[in-house]
């Protein structure tokens, strides 16, 4: 939610730029930050008429690369800039003047082009440093979004990368169980305990269980280990005469236990064993009789009997663990020692559409479809694909052969590292032409110069390091990026603790208080969750064919990107600065979101509909 | 610690009775440790062999199965060259209601009856499949070669 709450914050710093975009020379988007002040006042009382045409001046793709490439020269005008701001003046009333703007947008524009819009109005949110006086009103802005959000509530709020899902605690999954046994005892007519006992047989498949019940109980309720009679009480007996086989001790009034079966042992080996398939080896419902080849399972009721506390409470846990184990909806939080539950309706045949990351109560946030940490855009069939080609030597390989080439004659492994073309092979001094790895004596007098460079052979050894080289080129491609990210996000670990620390030291040097640093903290959040996002575009990048739509994708991804790396680095200015810059760092904060929600939303979408074309099947 | 009921009872009935073909000797110093030899079942291509094993009684024994070890070399699909042996009852299907002596019954019927479909060493089972008289005149082979006494 926190996007779409932040936008208003964003959006008329957007309409503005259109504005004076249109108004000025586009073609010289520069002026347009050396010279605003005249187009201040205008600009923000003309904002709502224009806003709903701005989607005709979008600048087309071509356009939008160059801006992206004038970025630096842009940036390095900012601290001079004097383009006023509108963030910090405006007020309710023009809040949501400009939805309608903005809802035109996101209904009629295509993603690719709302991307470059906005990668303008990024761009002069960049320059835009003079506004720092009016911070304070910057804690409105939040304020307004959240309305400015309920105005929208007549429309359906959620976006095509969240899924529906539900966090459980323990003693709902108890509940849901008991739920669902007294349900099946009304309708079988069972006792609480087989109901049990069936449900579990049937993976808590109800419908199943019962249909398969009416067909033919009796094999069934065997097979499952439902004993209906009832006259096999668990009960503790004393046998004259008895040897236990497990432990071989038979002295008087020994107390001795079986199962339907009569394979009778002593209670203290029964309790070991249980104990011993409990707690060491986590059997819960499919314990069977201790006697070699024997199926008949141990039934709750005879567990609770022998059991004693501690392998109890292990047993329980493990009766729990099985029910979330058996229903596809549900999955435990992977992160360690939280004990909640998330049930969502997403299965496993979906995956290849939608990526559903769920966000846990204790805080972490996952993928439900494979529990690794979140991991969209990409889908989980890639990731996996992904991570395994990361980690597989493959591209050693790769890279020897993009890299080196085999001596003709001993097929030792060279790589030229420098030097002519005259090779001698160091190991048996064969002496060849590294172009045309033809024998060099064969060069006559064109020493250093191989003039048999179109010959056949020469053109194939060629083409094939060619290909090879550009195949792991693109692969360094994607997996430098990635791992950049990965290499960040790893060190966001430290960046919490450094974010109170700043916040902190703020509030010392600036006399702001804890709530008013509070957007350093939304900073660093959205920045994280950017980076981690960013990482999976590039592994999902990776296996996308080349066509338009991918480009478009990679257009998100880059205004994604840079827009991340703006902030990044704003994050990391002195803290003696970063007072005087807290309305451009929330805005920047508000985009980048921004740019992350509509990265996601338009993938996902595009993986609903099945419009990715990728090269591999996963 | 004291050596339960259990194991003093198997061991001696393991001395009183020995099972044909099977000879389960504990150590003097560690009573849960056993040296096994068992004959190379009629026909097969173990037989004329003596086959020595070494047998550990675990401190959960029998709630536990025990472990045991081929000491002799053998060519055999289910036991690998460090003489692992790849049986069902040491593992999942252990019941602590069975007994040294019925574990040694059944690696001497493993002997007899290999499962090249259950392979613990690959190459020996993918011979096994391939050409299997082949592989049962190796069998006999390491057999001379290595339990003869």
């Amino acid at each position: 939610m926190r996007p779409l709450r932040l936008l208003a914050a964003e959006f008329p710093n957007l309409a503005c730029e259109q504005l004076t975009a249109t108004d000025k020379a586009s073609s010289k988007p520069k002026k347009l930050h050396l010279k605003p002040s005249e187009g201040a006042a205008d600009s923000h009382t003309e904002q709502p008429p224009l806003s709903p045409t701005s989607s005709q001046r979008l600048p087309t793709l071509p356009n939008n690369l160059t801006v992206a490439e004038e970025r630096p020269a842009k940036r390095s005008h900012s601290s001079t800039s004097t383009h006023p701001h509108p963030t910090g003046d405006h007020e309710t009333d023009e809040e949501v003047a400009f939805s309608p703007a903005y809802d035109a947008l996101v209904e009629n524009e295509p993603k690719g082009k709302m991307s470059e819009m906005s990668d303008d109005d990024f761009l002069s949110g960049g320059s835009d440093d003079d506004f720092m006086d009016e911070s304070m009103d910057s804690d409105f802005e939040e304020e307004d979004g959240t309305q400015y959000l309920d105005d929208k509530d007549d429309k359906p709020q959620k976006k095509a990368y969240e899924v529906d899902f539900t966090v459980l605690t323990e003693g709902e999954i108890k509940k849901a169980q008991s739920d669902a046994i007294e349900e099946s005892c009304a309708i079988l007519a069972l006792t609480p305990e087989n109901a049990a006992v069936l449900l579990r047989h049937f993976k808590w498949n109800k419908d199943r269980m019962i249909e398969q019940y009416m067909d033919g109980s009796q094999k069934l309720l065997e097979e499952a280990g439902v004993d209906l009679t009832g006259s096999n009480k668990p009960e503790l007996k004393t046998v004259p005469g008895f040897m236990c086989d497990i432990c071989c001790e038979d002295e008087d009034g020994l107390q001795t236990f079986s199962l339907r079966c009569n394979h009778r042992y002593c209670a203290d080996c029964y309790r070991h064993y249980l104990s011993q398939k409990i707690k060491e080896e986590g059997e819960a419902i499919r314990i069977q009789c201790p006697s070699d080849g024997c199926k008949v399972l141990v039934d709750p009721k005879s567990i609770t009997m022998l059991a004693g506390v501690g392998v109890l409470s292990r047993y329980y846990e493990l009766l729990n663990r099985t029910y979330v184990e058996d229903r596809e909806n549900l999955r435990w939080c992977p992160a360690p020692n939280c004990e909640f539950v998330v049930d969502c309706p997403v299965s496993q045949k979906q995956l290849h559409e939608i990526v559903p990351t769920v966000f846990c109560t204790c805080g972490h946030h996952f993928c439900f479809g494979c529990g690794s940490n979140d991991h969209q855009p990409c889908p989980c069939g890639l990731v996996k694909k992904w991570l395994k080609k990361c980690e597989d030597d493959s591209e050693t390989a790769n890279w020897i052969s993009a890299n080196t080439k085999e001596c003709p004659k001993c097929q030792s492994t060279i790589e030229k590292n420098g030097g002519c073309n005259h090779m001698t092979c160091r190991k048996c001094k064969h002496e060849f032409c590294w172009v045309c790895m033809g024998p060099w004596n064969e060069h006559g007098t064109s020493w250093y110069n191989c003039n048999r460079y179109e010959e056949k052979s020469g053109i194939d050894a060629r083409d094939t390091q060619a290909k090879s080289r550009a195949s792991l080129e693109r692969y360094l491609h994607y997996y430098n990026r990635y791992a950049n990210h990965e290499q960040s996000g790893k060190l966001d670990k430290d960046l919490y603790i450094k974010t109170e620390k700043k916040m902190t030291m703020l509030q010392s040097a600036s006399g702001m208080s804890w709530i008013e640093v509070q957007y350093l903290d939304a900073a660093s959040k959205v920045l994280q969750q950017c980076r981690q996002t960013l990482k999976w575009t590039y592994a999902f990048a990776f296996y996308l064919q080349r066509n338009h739509l991918t480009t478009i994708f990679e257009d998100n991804q880059k205004d994604l990107e840079m827009a991340v790396e703006a902030l990044s680095e704003l994050f990391e200015k002195p803290t003696d600065q970063l007072a005087n810059i807290k309305v451009e760092m929330m805005d920047k904060t508000a985009y980048v979101s921004n740019r992350r929600v509509i990265l996601l939303d338009t993938t996902a979408k595009g993986l609903q509909d099945g419009t990715w074309e990728f090269t591999v099947e996963f | 610690m004291a050596l339960p009921k259990r194991i003093i009872k198997e061991t001696e009935r393991l001395v009183a009775e020995p099972v044909p073909g099977i000879q389960a000797i504990p150590h003097d110093d560690n009573l849960r440790y056993f040296d096994v030899s068992i004959h190379g079942p009629a026909q097969s291509p173990y037989e004329g062999g003596v086959f020595k094993l070494e047998l550990f009684l675990p401190e959960d024994y029998p709630m536990t199965p025990p472990k045991i070890r081929f000491l002799t070399k053998i060519y055999h699909p289910n036991i690998d060259r460090l003489g692992r042996i790849c049986l069902d009852v040491l593992k999942a299907n252990w019941s602590p209601a069975l007994q040294i002596r019925t574990i040694l019954l059944s690696i001497q019927a493993l002997l007899g009856a290999p499962n090249p479909d259950d392979p613990l060493a690959n190459d020996v089972a993918q011979r096994w499949k391939e050409d299997e008289p082949g592989a049962i005149a190796t069998a006999r082979e390491w057999t001379q070669t290595h339990a003869t006494p």
